[in-house]
């Protein structure tokens, strides 16, 4: 593991252009794959909040998930699952463990430093099975995570983790699909007003193998969110999408980043956010990587934010790296408005009334990544929840 | 006999360039079956026209009236205006995302009787309808005008004419953008929505084709932001061959 300095850290202030590289000495991270990994929380600086990592954070929230040592044992879930499918907790030893990433920063390698046991569930079979997780009693202890979820070869899954709750969670969630596999891994995080939230998903996506990863963001004071999805193998296919709903006071934050490792791989990225109420507050990274062997990548990535009230912020910041000349195509757009005037027109010339054409609006906006997650029940789920956030502004 | 009517309308728009005035005293009655032809170069205001009768909040009408039945339309909000009857057709109909057509028509329709349609004749209804329109029946489950080609979106507009059944409907250039086998199944469409509510139309048109398919009982020539001449079927058989140029040299073209 490459050790981490303080300088490569960004404590530098300015450091972005690397002018006076030579002078100090060392190069600033050029490129989204050369930041430094490691799974121990002391090899990151302790976080003062002017990090580009974590300068759009409330940094003050978090700071026993940064700092403190962690609660890492198993907690209360409750399991759907068919027979054959594997759901259990395993010993930090586990060779599923440490097979799709590695944490980059400091609140990810406190969970990993401090968690006892993993969640492990393991998709086999080729007719399509569901798992639903669901955990509701974490409490306010400050604690660590785990979950590692491997799609075996030729495997046919989705799996639903819903967060309800309060909770003080660092997590990183491990994600292995293995050649030929189809997975779509779905992260529900509706949690309690109190709730602090940080996960790292660490992906792979081997040869063939097609993922879909959606993150719904809902409930909670803090929830950081951020995918680092690695399409490895060639003909890997990730489409990842993301729904939030930022209320007064809540911070929604999601850094994703897709990397394109090999050749003729395809990647899809969807994040879709509604804002409403004082404070309220998302954040949305989107890093693409298309790397040097990443021939005939297919890439596209967007984030849409709707603001619905005053005093909100959405901060939305696309960022697109390409190592080779031969690709298919690699684009990407953000947009962050208020009402669609056009839109609403257009409904209230069909005799809908004002409210309820900015309620179509805002459900239809949304209703797109809702659409994609691919299972009914959680889709009607998320639909009620979607309907309850809006009840609160548009009258 | 149900009656729209506008008198003396004026109307100005905000541009980077200041206040524009775009009507400039419109007058226009058009009764109920009847058929009316608004022809005109670009710019001449048609489309203005269209859009300030169904409320686009762009147009800021300065003086003048548009009444429907003696009610003043200008009073109304947008909604009201459908509620009241009017309907628009729109030129460019915009994409309403992650709403599908099903759910829109439905929601339209519940708004405008004021209560749900009874489910099975209502899906039997938009199905008949979808199908005369040569509309295949995945269309109600994407979403309102995602993805439409030009000519479904005006089909899809026909549509919503047919099942909504206004007493007035603006056609806004629904010809545009149409090859000749789709200018005949919308304009099918249209008759066939006039001859089962005796709807009044009001056809916004730059080029006389449509009224191949649609038969205007008047004509209207738009220049400048008022109506410059009117007449029968005729004067669009002289607009076919002698074009807006006559009209033309008497206004100031910059």
């Amino acid at each position: 593991m490459t050790v981490v300095t303080p300088e490569q850290h960004g404590l530098t202030a300015h450091s972005d252009g690397g002018w006076d590289a030579s002078e100090k000495g060392f190069v600033p991270v050029q490129t989204r794959s050369a930041r430094p990994q490691s799974f121990e929380h002391t090899d990151f600086a302790p976080v003062n909040g002017l990090e580009a990592e974590w300068k759009l954070t409330p940094v003050k929230l978090i700071k026993p998930l940064l700092d403190d040592a962690l609660d890492g044992a198993p907690y209360a879930i409750d399991t759907e699952a068919p027979e054959g499918i594997s759901v259990e907790w395993v010993a930090r030893d586990d060779s599923r463990i440490a097979s799709a990433g590695a944490p980059e920063e400091r609140a990810s390698a406190n969970a990993w430093t401090n968690f006892e046991q993993a969640l492990a569930i393991t998709i086999t079979g080729e007719e399509h099975s569901t798992v639903r997780i669901s955990r509701a009693e974490l409490g306010s202890t400050a604690r660590a995570g785990h979950i590692v979820i491997t799609a075996r070869p030729h495997s046919n899954g989705t799996v639903i983790v819903e967060s309800t709750g309060s909770a003080l969670l660092s997590e990183n969630v491990e994600v292995v699909v293995e050649e030929g596999a189809t997975l779509n891994f779905v992260s529900v995080q509706d949690w309690a007003d109190d709730a602090i939230h940080l996960a790292s998903h660490f992906v792979q996506v081997g040869r063939s193998a097609t993922l879909k990863h959606t993150i719904v963001s809902l409930g909670g004071k803090v929830v950081r969110v951020n995918p680092s999805v690695h399409l490895s193998g060639e003909g890997a296919d990730g489409e990842l999408y993301g729904l939030y709903f930022a209320d007064a006071g809540q911070h929604l934050e999601q850094r994703v980043y897709l990397h394109h490792e090999a050749a003729q791989t395809r990647g899809r990225v969807s994040y879709k956010g509604a804002l409403q109420g004082t404070g309220a507050r998302t954040v949305w990274v989107g890093d693409v990587l298309i790397g040097p062997h990443a021939a005939g990548t297919d890439s596209y990535e967007q984030n849409r934010n709707l603001v619905l009230t005053e005093g909100t912020r959405a901060d939305s910041i696309p960022n697109l790296e390409i190592e080779t000349g031969d690709i298919q195509g690699a684009g990407h757009a953000s947009a962050t408005g208020r009402f669609d005037d056009e839109q609403l027109f257009y409904l209230q010339a069909r005799g809908i009334s004002e409210s309820e054409a900015r309620r179509l609006v805002v459900i239809g906006f949304l209703s797109e990544i809702v659409q994609k997650v691919g299972d009914e029940q959680l889709e009607a789920r998320l639909h009620t929840a979607i309907e309850a956030e809006l009840e609160g502004t548009i009258s | 006999m149900s009656v729209l009517s506008v008198k003396d309308l004026h109307v100005s728009v905000e541009t980077e360039q200041g206040t524009k005035q775009i009507l400039k005293g419109v007058n226009l009655e058009i009764k109920q079956g009847e058929t009316h032809a608004i022809m005109g170069p670009n710019g001449s205001g048609k489309s203005t026209l269209a859009y300030t009768i169904a409320g686009h909040p762009k147009y800021h009408v300065e003086s003048g009236s548009i009444t429907l039945d003696g009610v003043e339309v200008l009073d109304m909000s947008i909604d009201e205006r459908a509620r009241a009857g009017l309907f628009l057709a729109m030129q460019y109909p915009v994409e309403i995302p992650g709403v599908k057509v099903a759910d829109f028509l439905r929601t339209a329709k519940t708004a405008l009787a004021g209560e749900a349609p009874a489910l099975r004749p209502w899906i039997k209804e938009v199905n008949g309808a979808m199908k005369a329109l040569r509309m295949d029946k995945a269309f109600s489950d994407r979403n309102v005008n995602e993805g439409f080609s030009g000519g479904e979106k005006k089909r899809n507009e026909i549509l919503q004419l047919e099942l909504l059944k206004p007493g007035f409907a603006i056609l806004d250039e629904t010809d545009s953008g149409l090859d000749v086998d789709a200018l005949k199944i919308v304009s099918e469409g249209v008759n066939r929505a006039q001859e089962a509510t005796g709807l009044g139309l009001l056809l916004i048109t730059h080029y006389t084709r449509i009224l191949r398919y649609i038969k205007p009982d008047f004509v209207h020539v738009f220049v400048d932001g008022r109506v410059a001449e009117q007449g029968g079927p005729e004067l669009a058989d002289r607009l076919e061959n002698e074009g807006y140029d006559r009209f033309l040299t008497d206004t100031s073209v910059a």
